[in-house]
């Protein structure tokens, strides 16, 4: 007989993956990835194939650099990519776009201890390196369906001033407006996020808590209509059902999950009515990553049975 | 009380033995019984090298305290005594017995003489009985409760949560007669309320059978319990079945209940009616290596290699040998081991089955935290426990991890959780006893 197999129970695991995981989110992202690239040309695609390559290629390099155990096969570097380029104008300069992928891969995930050790959201710090670094490309928006990059003042910047130019709602929802590549389609991203919650891979509780405090607040401050572009603009979708659902970097349990969208939704309303910035997304959901260890040392549930003391 | 979900998860029941009737195998050549199949003090030997001894022959008595007396499941001689170590690692005495083949029953069996709670209190130890769910507490020790109006609800466990493992299930089927008279014997000496029999709803053959063995008694009810892993958890089982918790440090008693497994009530009846002492096991043979899967009946004591060969042997090269369940059985570094008071399964998994998975890096996706029946925070185990800060393993209570391995069951990074958990409950352990002494608790 063989050397027999030696190790602590359970025998029997359950068939869910990391990389299994992983690629529920990117099957998620295709319906916005390609609605970017029909609303925005071929260049959208240019700029996702770009921004994935690097960051597995970094991830890759850096494990191989720091001798750590290879692990790019876990596909969460090819999420981190992939959302990145959703987060970006299509007019990116692709070298931008590369470097963004780097350092969301090499700095805010590879530097902090790799896969679920990172406290920031990669995509989303990255997105706001970028916009310190390069804020006149990234705030460079273009009309859809027009191969020239003219610059378009997005929905959200409109908001803040005259509302006469607002796009119909219908465009709203199919995503022709100006923006980042994969924020503006809502019908790709609600079908992407409620595939990611009917997979069991998010839980409904943040994208709810989140995208309903934007409403709520929306709605008290400018009626209806301003709620409902207010839920549309700008990256909430996109945040709400892909980033402030991060498991690494958002908070475990339900309550904390709440707790996590409400301040999210908070803070973001109150960057887009009263910041100098029209947008919030990134800046709230970076702001709640910070304070998510509090959060999950809050919500920590006394044990079933556990004495109190 | 707080609204509390009892999580846990759909776990593959694969029951394939649920309808084979176990069969008695024949004596194996010798058998090896270790003297501490049961939590607490050892027994100590009354038997020497050469001694003849019967079935059912004691052949060491209870030690001091938490311990029961161990006895003879074959006839035969003393070949030896032998160190070992047992599934849960701890190294005991066994006594090695030459089976003469005739299985020749001892003159001492003889039907105890139980008039009160007391006697029969004794008679259980006397029986040499432990929770054959495979915890392996000492019986005698759970009911010796000297106020017995303090027990309000028995409850039955038939809830055999883990997969493959039908032996507790082929108790209704095969062993009804015990059964009943295991219950009425309880309901004489505790006057409990109500009994409960808790079986999982995923065995309607066995919810059937008790329903029709006590159709006539009024004071017990089958309780249906969804098939939910660990459904049979001690304290889970004790929640679903009465909605009482069982508080850190406390014991069933302390809540009004009496918590024991079917099998464990079949085994006190038979010594009651017949005077036979517990020396024989159902054992659940399966696994994806073992050829011909089936329930059979073994000496205490019969080695993995002597049952397995009963069950046909193997169809190919075992990976895994598991003694127990899948879910918290323990795996075996050879086919020496016997099968023991506690055992109710002997797993062997092939290659495919019996591969460790690799470990990766957790990616804080709370599926543990979400799952866990008790609550408990099993990430921030293993990162207490990586640096070393007993305090910190405290307050997160790792003590009342039960192992059960929903945790690690669940994980898409398949980290070994349930292992960490361990390492950090020793470390507690340690730390709480180094604290004892430095007289700071």
């Amino acid at each position: 007989m063989e050397k027999l197999n030696l190790s602590s129970s359970p025998h029997i695991r359950g068939k869910k993956t990391v990389s299994g995981i992983m690629l529920d989110v990117i099957v998620a992202l295709i319906p916005a990835a390609a609605a970017s690239v029909i609303i925005f040309g071929y260049r959208a695609a240019l700029v996702i194939c770009i921004c994935i390559s690097t960051a597995i290629l970094s991830e890759f390099f850096f494990q191989k650099i720091t001798k750590s155990k290879i692990l790019v096969n876990d596909l969460s570097a090819c999420v981190t990519g992939l959302l990145l380029a959703l987060n970006l104008p299509v007019s990116i300069p692709l070298w931008q776009a590369a470097l963004g992928s780097l350092f969301a891969v090499v700095v805010v995930k590879g530097m902090f201890g790799g896969i679920g050790k990172n406290f920031a959201n990669p995509a989303i710090t990255a997105r706001i390196m970028m916009l310190i670094a390069f804020t006149g490309t990234m705030t460079a928006y273009v009309t859809p369906f027009t191969d020239t990059l003219t610059s378009s003042a997005t929905p959200l910047a409109i908001l803040g001033s005259d509302t006469s130019a607002l796009p119909p709602l219908k465009d709203m929802l199919l995503g022709i407006r100006a923006g980042s590549m994969g924020e503006t389609c809502a019908v790709a991203l609600i079908i992407g996020g409620v595939y990611l919650i009917f997979r069991g891979v998010i839980s409904y509780v943040t994208p709810v808590s989140y995208i309903g405090t934007v409403f709520i607040l929306s709605l008290i401050y400018g009626g209806g209509e301003f709620a409902l572009y207010q839920v549309l603009s700008g990256g909430l979708l996109l945040g709400a059902f892909f980033m402030a659902t991060d498991y690494a970097t958002t908070p475990t349990r339900p309550l904390g999950k709440l707790i996590f969208g409400l301040g999210c939704g908070i803070i973001t309303a109150a960057i887009r009515f009263y910041g100098s910035n029209p947008e919030g997304v990134s800046y709230a959901i970076l702001l709640m990553n910070i304070i998510t260890p509090y959060i999950d040392k809050w919500t920590r549930p006394t044990p079933i049975g556990g004495s109190k003391k | 009380m707080a609204f509390l979900r009892m999580p846990g998860i759909k776990v593959p029941h694969r029951k394939h033995t649920a309808a084979m009737a176990p069969i008695r195998i024949p004596a194996p050549e010798e058998v090896c019984i270790p003297l501490s199949m049961h939590i607490g003090a050892p027994a100590v030997p009354t038997v020497k090298i050469n001694d003849k001894v019967k079935v059912g022959q004691v052949i060491a008595q209870a030690g001091n305290g938490l311990s029961v007396p161990v006895h003879a499941s074959v006839s035969g001689t003393v070949k030896r005594f032998e160190e070992m170590n047992t599934a849960s690692n701890k190294t005991v005495t066994a006594v090695v017995i030459q089976s003469d083949g005739l299985m020749e029953l001892s003159e001492d069996i003889a039907v105890p003489d139980v008039t009160d709670l007391e006697s029969f209190v004794d008679a259980v130890k006397q029986a040499g009985i432990v929770g054959l769910g495979g915890a392996a507490f000492p019986t005698w020790v759970k009911l010796n409760i000297k106020d017995a109006s303090k027990v309000e609800e028995i409850v039955l466990n038939g809830a055999e949560c883990e997969p493959y493992i039908t032996s507790d299930t082929r108790t209704f089927f095969d062993r009804g007669d015990e059964l009943v008279y295991g219950v009425e014997t309880l309901i004489k000496y505790y006057s409990p309320k109500k009994v409960i029999i808790a079986i999982e709803n995923n065995k309607q053959e066995a919810i059937k059978t008790a329903r029709k063995l006590f159709a006539g008694n009024d004071k017990v009810f089958v309780q249906v319990l969804p098939s939910v892993y660990p459904q049979g958890g001690e304290k889970v089982l004790i929640y679903s079945a009465t909605k009482k918790i069982v508080p850190e440090g406390k014991l069933p008693i302390d809540v009004g209940v009496i918590a024991i497994n079917v099998t464990t009530v079949a085994a006190i009846a038979r010594y009651l009616k017949t005077g036979q002492p517990l020396t024989e096991k159902c054992v659940t043979v399966d696994g994806s290596a073992v050829k011909e899967p089936k329930n059979l009946i073994v000496p205490i004591g019969t080695r993995i290699r002597d049952v397995i060969e009963n069950a046909g042997g193997y169809k190919c090269d075992p990976a895994k040998i598991i003694m127990g369940g899948p879910m918290m059985g323990h795996t075996m570094p050879d086919e020496n081991h016997p099968v023991m008071k506690g055992t109710n399964a002997i797993i062997a998994l092939d290659g495919r089955d019996g591969a460790v998975p690799e470990e990766t890096p957790c990616i804080n996706c709370g599926s543990c935290i979400q799952r866990c029946p008790l609550r408990l925070d099993p990430p921030g185990f293993g990162k207490a426990y990586e640096m070393k800060n007993p305090e910190e393993l405290e307050k997160l209570k790792v003590n009342l991890c039960m192992e059960c391995g929903v945790c690690a069951y669940v994980c898409p990074a398949k980290r070994h959780l349930v292992q960490r958990n361990r390492l950090a409950k020793n470390m507690l352990r340690e730390y709480k006893a180094k604290e004892g002494k430095n007289g700071k608790a």
